[in-house]
């Protein structure tokens, strides 16, 4: 137990000294705002693949989590002229009673069946926001939500915003990684194996799922508080359907069950519009395309792609059967993970 | 609440929700087959209408010559997605196949804009459109095809699983996928020919909503997500529960826009299925032991 938690550690302070320096190799400031968007939807991303690749369990609807937060805060804060540290605590409280809510119920389901709960309450958030033009502005956008400012120190430069979103991500990372080598991550996976099992081996499988959901749907109102502060300015359009397809897509591509996949998988496909900009009307194309021919040729993502480099790399030198571990999580280590991400080295192999 | 206008909800529920209902078939279809849930449907109802639209405008084509153009294209379409995404997936898991047909509906709507832009286009009506009175109601004659279409379609289909050799060999793999295998059928085939049967209803849908609705790039989005909810209201891998679910799902969003809000008619509509999905899970025509597997 202990070694798996100084190698967690391990990992994550290597990822957030990459993450840190990452800064000072961009050319352009306006990367950093890249970045930060980069490192909020990884937190997001990570609660995805507990709930996901631990769990198995299916969310369509996560972008309406993200969403009701970061109108929580613009509302308690902007609206209600409330300190943001309430904000945080009010944007965080909301979003987890509505998971709690909506989860008991939906969490009975399974399959297509949860995925079409989860979907339709994520419809349903996103019209609330689009309607209620009084409270939210309506499909035009919530303006001048207040810059960050936590117990006095206020994060005015992009550069100092990035840091905190970069350590909250690490925070997250690492929380995550000792659920996942604890009782119960293994109760997680137990249950994403067979429900019938997990159930002869006295898991409260309601309990458990109900708890990674809330849990990744308070991961989610952390990113979305974030995200509100720093643009100051949020539209109902960034929490639709669409998004939440794009973070399961970040999930998977990223590597199920994979951690630092899915994180890797989140900077991908977060910088990918950045770099297809320049072919303008061809944008969606590409995009479309390269989810498309991913899974055809990576079917395990990224996570799934190093691993069988590594095994092929392995076979080569001929220490056979030396890198195959197959283990479930964690097992890919923060740089290679990383590197999946920066552009260009896609991670295939 | 006078009755006239009782009536003029539920005719144009019925309307709209039998378009609801041809996409739930399609996806229905391929659901029975593959397992899958295609999230491409939508593009299939899209690319109905703008084919049309296409034909008629540009190649000049007659009306129904068109649309019957429009439905072969988009027939080759499906067939075309079949054989170069769904079929060299390798080992396939579920989500990854979800994401694949997520990926050809961008990669669809993508194209159908930089091909047409992103102007909406009429569809004329297939008869004129003088309107008729009915007890107080006014039913546009373009309302009558969709309705008549999506029942002669729906009696069709019927005929075809459950009295033709194609038909049942279709349904065999539904049932499974093995036995079906051993009892000689192709079931590669079958997932061929399931693609192509559902872009065909899919888009002779769009071509009969095309009229009314008019034809975008972006019209298969809600339509697709509409398409399966009403799947899963009737009970998914169940057809005519799909047909059912759609009308349904057509008459409360009409009456909920009458009555209620229309801001909120979307909401409404899937409000009711979130209750409903927690009070039967299995929805209403499905079998309820199948659905906590």
């Amino acid at each position: 137990m202990r070694a798996l938690f100084s190698s967690s550690l391990a990992q994550t302070g290597l990822f957030l000294a990459l993450l840190l320096a990452a800064p000072w190799l961009l050319t352009n400031d306006y990367y950093l705002t890249v970045l930060i968007l980069c490192c909020l939807n990884a937190i997001i991303v990570v609660g995805l693949n507990l709930l996901m690749g631990y769990a198995g369990q299916i969310s369509l609807g996560h972008a309406a989590f993200y969403g009701l937060s970061a109108y929580t805060t613009a509302v308690a804060t902007a609206t209600y002229q409330l300190p943001m540290e309430l904000g945080l605590v009010l944007a965080v409280a909301v979003t987890a009673l509505i998971a709690v809510g909506i989860g008991i119920p939906a969490l009975k389901l399974s399959g297509h069946y949860l995925g079409m709960a989860t979907m339709g309450f994520g419809l349903i958030v996103f019209i609330f926001l689009n309607e209620t033009i009084e409270l939210t502005g309506g499909p035009s956008g919530f303006v001048g939500i207040p810059r960050l400012e936590l117990f006095g120190y206020a994060f005015e430069t992009d550069r100092s915003y990035y840091v905190l979103t970069a350590c909250c991500l690490a925070g997250v990372a690492l929380l995550s990684l000792n659920i996942i080598h604890s009782r119960a991550g293994r109760a997680l996976r137990a249950i994403h194996t067979s429900e019938k099992a997990a159930m002869t081996a006295a898991i409260d499988i309601a309990r458990y799922k109900l708890l990674v959901f809330v849990l990744s749907a308070v991961y989610a109102a952390l990113a979305g508080f974030l995200y509100a502060h720093y643009l100051s300015f949020v539209a109902p359009s960034s929490f639709g359907f669409l998004f939440s397809v794009e973070l399961i897509t970040m999930v998977v591509l990223g590597g199920m069950a994979d951690l630092w996949g899915g994180i890797a998988g989140a900077f991908f496909l977060t910088m990918l519009p950045e770099f297809l900009r320049a072919f303008e009307d061809i944008e969606v194309l590409l995009f479309g395309s390269i989810l498309v021919l991913s899974m055809l040729l990576l079917p395990d993502g990224f996570a799934g792609g190093l691993r069988r480099l590594a095994r092929f790399a392995a076979a080569r030198l001929g220490r056979s059967g030396g890198g195959a571990d197959g283990g479930t999580g964690g097992d890919v280590d923060g740089p290679d993970a990383a590197k999946a991400a920066a552009p260009g080295a896609g991670g295939r192999p | 609440m006078d009755f006239a206008s009782i009536l003029q909800y539920l005719i144009s529920g019925l309307t709209v929700g039998a378009t609801y209902g041809l996409t739930a078939l399609g996806f229905t279809i391929i659901y029975n087959t593959t397992g899958i849930i295609n999230f491409a449907q939508g593009e299939f109802v899209m690319l109905g209408g703008m084919f049309s639209v296409f034909f008629l405008n540009v190649t000049g084509l007659p009306l129904p010559l068109a649309v019957a153009a429009a439905v072969a294209a988009t027939v080759a379409v499906g067939a075309f997605i079949e054989r170069c995404t769904i079929r060299p997936v390798k080992h396939p898991t579920l989500i990854q196949l979800i994401i694949v047909t997520i990926g050809v509906s961008i990669v669809i709507r993508g194209l159908a804009m930089l091909v047409w832009g992103k102007d909406t286009f009429a569809l004329p009506a297939f008869t004129g459109e003088t309107p008729l009175r009915f007890l107080g109601a006014t039913i546009l004659p373009q309302n009558l095809w969709i309705l008549g279409i999506t029942l002669v379609l729906l009696a069709a289909l019927k005929r075809f699983f459950a009295g033709t050799m194609f038909g049942r060999a279709m349904l065999a793999c539904s049932h499974n996928k093995k036995a079906a295998y051993l009892s000689g059928i192709d079931v590669q085939r079958m997932v061929l020919f399931s693609f192509m049967l559902s872009a065909f209803i899919g888009s002779v849908g769009g071509a009969i909503l095309a009229p009314i609705t008019m034809a975008s790039y972006d019209r298969g989005i809600l339509l697709g997500l509409k398409g399966f909810a009403a799947c899963i209201l009737g009970g998914l891998g169940n057809p005519f529960g799909a047909a059912a679910g759609g009308l349904i799902l057509g008459v409360l969003e009409s009456f909920g826009a009458g009555f209620v809000s229309s801001a909120y008619k979307d909401a409404f509509a899937f409000l009711i299925l979130l209750g409903l999905l927690f009070v039967r899970p299995s929805g209403l025509f499905g079998k309820s032991a199948a659905t906590r597997a």
